[in-house]
């Protein structure tokens, strides 16, 4: 999916995420997370399997989160591709994958 | 004919009431309907701990109209996870008519809701809109046909007027909800302490209810400090025979069970009814009696009922 334009998802709330993405040539993930040292790289590893199911190539991904279980970690990342994207929501694409 | 005083055993032995075809044999009680915005990630991450008998993750009246998107996509992705994947669901869609209801549905029914919550339904006709949506969403993802059930939500006098066709209108139809304050904006009226502005709201509704087969759920009580104000309200529907209420608040849920259990003595009671009722069925017997008076079907139904109260929340202090 291609990234048109800057969005962002989500909020700052205890259990949640913020996920900012941006056009970029390249895709790059930055994390800060209040729980980084349990689930640091739970985190990425969540950000990054989104997006790749998203068929996100290139894009800066920024994410601020506080603590989000995983399912939120996703959904801010989806909610977020499809705001900076011109593409409808395919819901089989969205929803017939393993999560 | 027949004999009154000489009941089928069958007939004693109903062991779940005949209203509630949401599988209503193996279905605890319905007493709470818990509304959680499915804006709110931290909410969704905890409120499955406050025991409510059924959530509602609402798409409508809790989320912002620019965050309609992102709480659609919070809501299939908790829906799809632990724990919820294994929770009886229902979602709050927007209305029928809004530019959001195609994709709230597409995206609740090919998550897995179990029921969807129709805001505002008036008629019969638009459930049958809402059926048709239903199935073929249902036959493009594969799901069962059928298998996505409807709460109907009444907010109107028209659909206070329509009420029975609404709760007929499909098979779909497992629940019908009555929703106070669009149908008071709806008849000019305000609301009382005593709440009868909604009295024949409330008969209707609950008529209709019952002669369909389905749950029915009672107005939610704003004022989540007024404690006494949601016992009394509780009593009174409870008695009219309403099987709960819609929540907007965790707090509610301890009291509304509160008031459905049975005392320590009525599940007593309940007990002996049950265990009487098995006993004539087991030597064939048409009438019973216990304590001296005489036990009939609905009398074993209502016992059995207090006895599943008792066992999903205990019982109450006799006051």
């Amino acid at each position: 999916m291609l990234i048109s334009r800057p969005a962002v998802a989500g909020t700052l709330e205890s259990g949640d995420a913020t996920v900012r993405i941006t056009p970029h040539d390249s895709l790059e993930v930055v994390v800060t997370s209040s729980v980084e040292a349990q689930y640091g790289d739970a985190v990425r590893r969540v950000v990054r399997q989104t997006l790749e199911g998203l068929g996100v190539a290139r894009a800066l991904v920024t994410v601020t989160d506080k603590g989000a279980l995983d399912y939120a970690l996703r959904a801010r990342v989806e909610a977020a591709v499809m705001r900076a994207g011109d593409e409808p929501v395919d819901w089989d694409v969205l929803i017939g994958g393993e999560r | 004919m027949t004999d009154v005083l000489n009941p089928p055993a069958a007939t004693l032995d109903a062991a779940q009431p005949a209203w509630g075809k949401y599988d209503q044999a193996a279905a605890p009680p319905h007493r709470s309907a818990l509304f959680v915005p499915a804006s709110n990630a931290a909410m969704l991450a905890t409120a499955w701990v406050y025991g409510a008998d059924l959530y509602m993750f609402d798409l409508e009246d809790a989320v912002a109209l620019r965050e309609k998107d992102s709480a659609r996509l919070l809501a299939i992705n908790a829906l799809t996870s632990y724990p919820w994947r294994d929770m009886a669901v229902a979602v709050r869609v927007n209305g029928i008519d809004t530019p959001f209801f195609a994709d709230d549905l597409q995206a609740v029914v090919r998550a897995g809701a179990d029921m969807v919550r129709l805001p505002m339904t008036d008629s019969a006709e638009l459930v049958h809109r809402l059926d048709a949506e239903l199935t073929a969403i249902e036959r493009a993802c594969s799901r069962p046909v059928g298998s996505t059930k409807v709460i109907a939500a009444i907010e109107s006098a028209a659909g206070v007027v329509n009420a029975s066709a609404i709760a007929l209108a499909s098979p779909r139809v497992v629940a019908i909800a009555l929703a106070g304050f669009d149908y008071l904006l709806d008849m000019g009226a305000e609301p009382t302490q005593d709440g009868s502005e909604l009295f024949y709201a409330r008969c209707a509704v609950l008529h209709a209810a019952r002669a369909a087969g389905v749950w029915c759920y009672d107005v939610v009580w704003g004022d989540v400090d007024d404690e006494a104000g949601f016992r009394a309200e509780v009593e009174l529907v409870k008695h009219l025979g309403f099987d709960g209420k819609t929540l907007v608040n965790p707090r509610q849920i301890p009291w509304l069970h509160e008031a459905y259990s049975p005392t320590a003595a009525e599940l007593a009671r309940a007990e002996r009814v049950v265990r009487a009722a098995e006993a004539a069925r087991d030597r064939g017997l048409g009438v019973i009696a216990v304590d001296g008076k005489m036990v009939d079907g609905p009398i074993v139904q209502a016992a059995r009922r207090a006895i599943a109260y008792a066992a999903a929340s205990g019982v109450r202090e006799d006051r």
